[in-house]
């Protein structure tokens, strides 16, 4: 007889199967991790009560290292070892780096791919700095809840590129995080103001940071996210308002700064300044300079009419974006105010009289965007069975690929709704040529000098045949978070072509290996048995997944295959108790992926045919 | 229905050029959200898999099925009349003409009205092309005339590009103009 599991709609079957998994704001200058508690999401405070991380990793002699705030107090006396806005270098070469020279850091320029720096713990890339600030935030929510974290939704920059997306993944995996999703950082802010319920139209996200301008344009219908375009100023956030009003207090008083201390100390006046000047109308600024005291009294319309022209860099921006999208001001149905610098009223002011309506702006603007990864990743670890979110997202920038002469052939066109494949037939010049290479690339341009390189793939064994005989179909695979795979088949023969890939920015699969050998958390713990933890919780992730899937839908099974996979799962379910290896675990895991892929298969055409169905009773 | 159904079959409209776009979209989302892979994230790799597969074959007609010039040349296509625009150039003499009076247009325009109004009239161009070629699918089922209209549309569309490509530099000018104030 078979047993039924009922349970009331929208909770997990058995709370105990409740699963810990976080949103997580990887950013520039701090990040910070948010979960759903008792129905609600809410950032995760560190033991002593601060929410935010600030994004500093500090690598210390001799081993050991500082992250967030301890980092960030040693970055002014150890400025190489200490590095902060790390996000800048994912995914990037040197060449990138706009402003190297004025950075403290000893950079390692990679021949061709991503750079690394230089440390008193030797080379380090970005996506192992990162990596460190993942983990920590990990350890957090670890500790937050007392149990394995089950996975996480990271937030990205919707204009990320693959390699950045590739990089911010492969960090995760480093910090031993499964990673549900990536998500649009613009995305996020919207579930997180619940825009997804009821909302239909177009909404602007308006994001200024500590060092960057971002703005995103969102169509939403019926919990479906569009990002339509995206701009803003990679150089431009609340540390230029500082610096303006620190110039502004100089030229008031005709004082000079001498020295670094000078520098520092009149930087962060200007910051508390600019702070209270949020809140009240006139504030009084006293720094001792090594020439002179100042005293000077600022007010609102003072700092404003000193920062006007960087209010106005953004507007521009904000300009843009709007022809980009094709959209007039009063086709916005409204505005999400994201980052610290928003607090500041003249922005509030300069976007309310931009859009002609006021922004949204009643949740904390640090806190808004980990707290929509934290809803989506509720819902994709299966603990919110009512949600009804669908975040369908685009391809920010076109891929393409190199043909003769340097130019690009577009494959993937930009704003396409992802996941996507698209297929392109190629041929051999030569006789008994048995391998192709290509080079993939991002971006609009027609040159391929002037998009970005992803990755050279080597096309391996194809069947010898006359020169142009044979025609090897090429499939670009860009899944759910925007990354690309490749496959080769030759369409003749049925051959599959072997595929290397050198990604030009990203790590291949054996650099991973070794960083994660060579890596914190395998530092200071058994490298076994980490592979055999990682291993247990993969196995009760699949048979977790196979259980709920026969709950559903073990009725399209016939009485054989359920065996089948009953066996399958009993021999995972016994390994996984029992065995001390954790590659006799991962055999059992895969044994049972393949059993019941056939399954999944019918699992899916019977969804899509019952939502059909469904659907033409109501047209009927 | 399998990922091998046509378009149509796959979204359950009526294979013909007339579409209503709220219909569709609307199929859209009620496809993906049964068949994207964030359905599924918490079900195994197998089934992300196959959820992928449904999810791109969805995603694809799509992309087909909304843009009103690659529906019809799938329609042309359906009705055994392959647009092979690589091989087959001759086009009509007259819209050959009209295609260098637009060119010359376009490299003569000094101002943005004029670029603005030679857009107009590219969009109508488009709407009056796209309009015979629907009747010649729907009413007439005369794919032959249908697909000379989706190479005429070809053509009007990236010259379409063209123009909007200058339009956004114009404005991108005046833009820095202003921040240089």
């Amino acid at each position: 007889m078979a047993l039924l599991q009922i349970s009331e709609p929208g909770q997990a079957p058995d709370p105990h199967q409740r699963r810990v998994a976080v949103g997580i704001d990887l950013g520039t200058t701090h990040s910070l991790v948010a979960a759903v508690r008792h129905g609600v999401a809410e950032c995760l405070p560190d033991s002593q009560g601060h929410v935010i991380l600030p994004s500093v990793v500090r690598y210390l002699e001799g081993g050991g290292r500082q992250i967030g705030a301890e980092a960030l107090v040693a970055g002014a006396t150890d400025p190489e070892n200490t590095i902060a806005s790390v996000k800048r270098f994912m995914g990037r070469g040197l060449a990138d780096i706009r402003g190297r020279d004025k950075l403290p850091y000893r950079f390692v320029d990679k021949a061709a791919g991503m750079l690394s720096l230089h440390t008193a713990q030797g080379e380090k890339s970005p996506v192992e700095i990162s990596a460190e600030i993942l983990a920590t935030l990990r350890y957090r929510a670890e500790d937050t809840f007392n149990d394995d974290l089950y996975g996480a939704v990271i937030t990205v920059p919707a204009y990320f590129d693959d390699a950045q997306r590739q990089a911010t993944k492969d960090a995760a995996q480093l910090a031993g995080i499964n990673v549900l999703r990536l998500i649009n950082e613009p995305t996020a802010a919207a579930i997180a103001y619940g825009l997804d319920n009821a909302s239909e139209g177009i909404y602007a996200v308006f994001d200024l940071g500590g060092g960057t301008f971002d703005i995103s344009i969102l169509r939403l219908t019926r919990g479906v996210f569009e990002v339509i375009a995206t701009g803003g100023d990679s150089a431009l956030g609340g540390d230029d308002y500082d610096q303006a009003l620190a110039d502004w207090v100089l030229a008031q008083t005709g004082l000079q700064t001498v020295t670094a201390t000078d520098k520092a100390l009149l930087k962060a006046a200007a910051r508390r300044t600019k702070e209270s000047l949020s809140a009240t109308n006139s504030v009084a600024v006293d720094v001792h300079l090594t020439l002179g005291m100042i005293h000077l009294d600022v007010k609102v319309s003072d700092f404003e009419a000193a920062t006007a022209a960087l209010t106005a860099r953004a507007l521009s921006a904000v300009r843009k974006v709007m022809r980009d999208a094709r959209l007039e001001r009063a086709d916005v149905h409204g505005v999400v105010m994201v980052g610290g610098s928003t607090r500041m009223p003249q922005i509030q002011r300069a976007v309310a009289d931009f859009f002609g309506r006021e922004p949204l702006n009643n949740l904390n603007p640090d806190e808004v965007v980990a707290i929509g990864a934290a809803v989506q990743a509720n819902q994709l670890a299966g603990n919110d069975t009512t949600g009804d979110l669908l975040l369908l997202d685009v391809i920010p920038l076109s891929l393409g690929i190199e043909t003769m002469g340097g130019l690009v052939e577009r494959i993937v066109p930009r704003n396409q709704t992802i996941p996507t494949a698209m297929a392109q037939d190629f041929t051999t010049y030569k006789d008994g040529q048995t391998a192709l290479s290509l080079h993939v690339v991002q971006g609009e341009r027609d040159l391929v000098a002037d998009c970005r390189s992803l990755a050279r793939f080597e096309l391996r064994g194809i069947p010898p045949m006359a020169a142009g005989a044979a025609r090897i179909r090429v499939t670009f695979t860009v899944d759910a978070d925007g990354l690309l795979s490749v496959s080769a088949k030759e369409q003749g023969s049925g051959v599959e072509a072997r595929i290397d890939v050198k990604p030009s920015y990203g790590l291949s699969d054996a650099q991973i290996a070794t960083m994660l050998q060579d890596s914190f958390t395998t530092a200071e713990s058994d490298m076994k048995a980490r592979a055999l933890a990682e291993a247990r919780v993969d196995a009760d992730r699949m048979l977790l997944a196979t259980q709920s899937a026969l709950d559903a839908d073990g009725a399209l099974l016939d009485e054989q295959e359920r065996q089948t996979i009953g066996a399958l799962m009993q021999a995972l379910s016994t390994a996984a108790v029992a065995s001390q290896d954790a590659q006799a675990i991962e055999a059992a895991t895969t044994a049972l992926a393949k059993g019941t892929e056939a399954f999944a298969a019918q699992r899916m055409n019977h969804s899509i045919q019952k939502a059909l169905a469904g659907r033409n009773v109501e047209a009927i | 229905m399998n990922l091998q159904s046509d378009d149509f079959e796959l979204f359950q409209l009526r294979r013909q050029f007339a579409q209503d776009a709220s219909v569709l979209d609307a199929r859209w989302k009620d496809l993906q959200r049964e068949a994207h892979p964030d359905r599924f994230a918490a079900q195994g790799a197998a089934a992300q898999r196959v959820a992928m597969q449904w999810s791109v074959r969805i995603n694809e007609a799509y992309q087909r099925l909304r843009d009103p010039l690659k529906r019809a040349a799938y329609l042309c296509e359906l009705g055994g009349a392959a647009v092979n625009a690589e091989n087959n150039t001759a086009m009509p003499a007259a819209f050959l003409m009209q295609q260098m009076e637009w060119r010359e247009e376009l490299e003569d325009a000094s101002d943005l009205s004029r670029l603005e109004s030679l857009s107009r009239e590219v969009i109508q161009a488009r709407r009056v092309a796209l309009e015979a070629c629907g009747q010649a699918i729907d009413q007439l089922q005369d794919f032959k005339t249908a697909v000379g209209h989706v190479r005429a549309l070809m053509f009007i569309e990236r010259f379409s590009e063209e123009v909007n490509a200058r339009i956004d530099a114009s404005h991108d000018a005046m833009d820095s103009a202003d921040r240089g104030q």
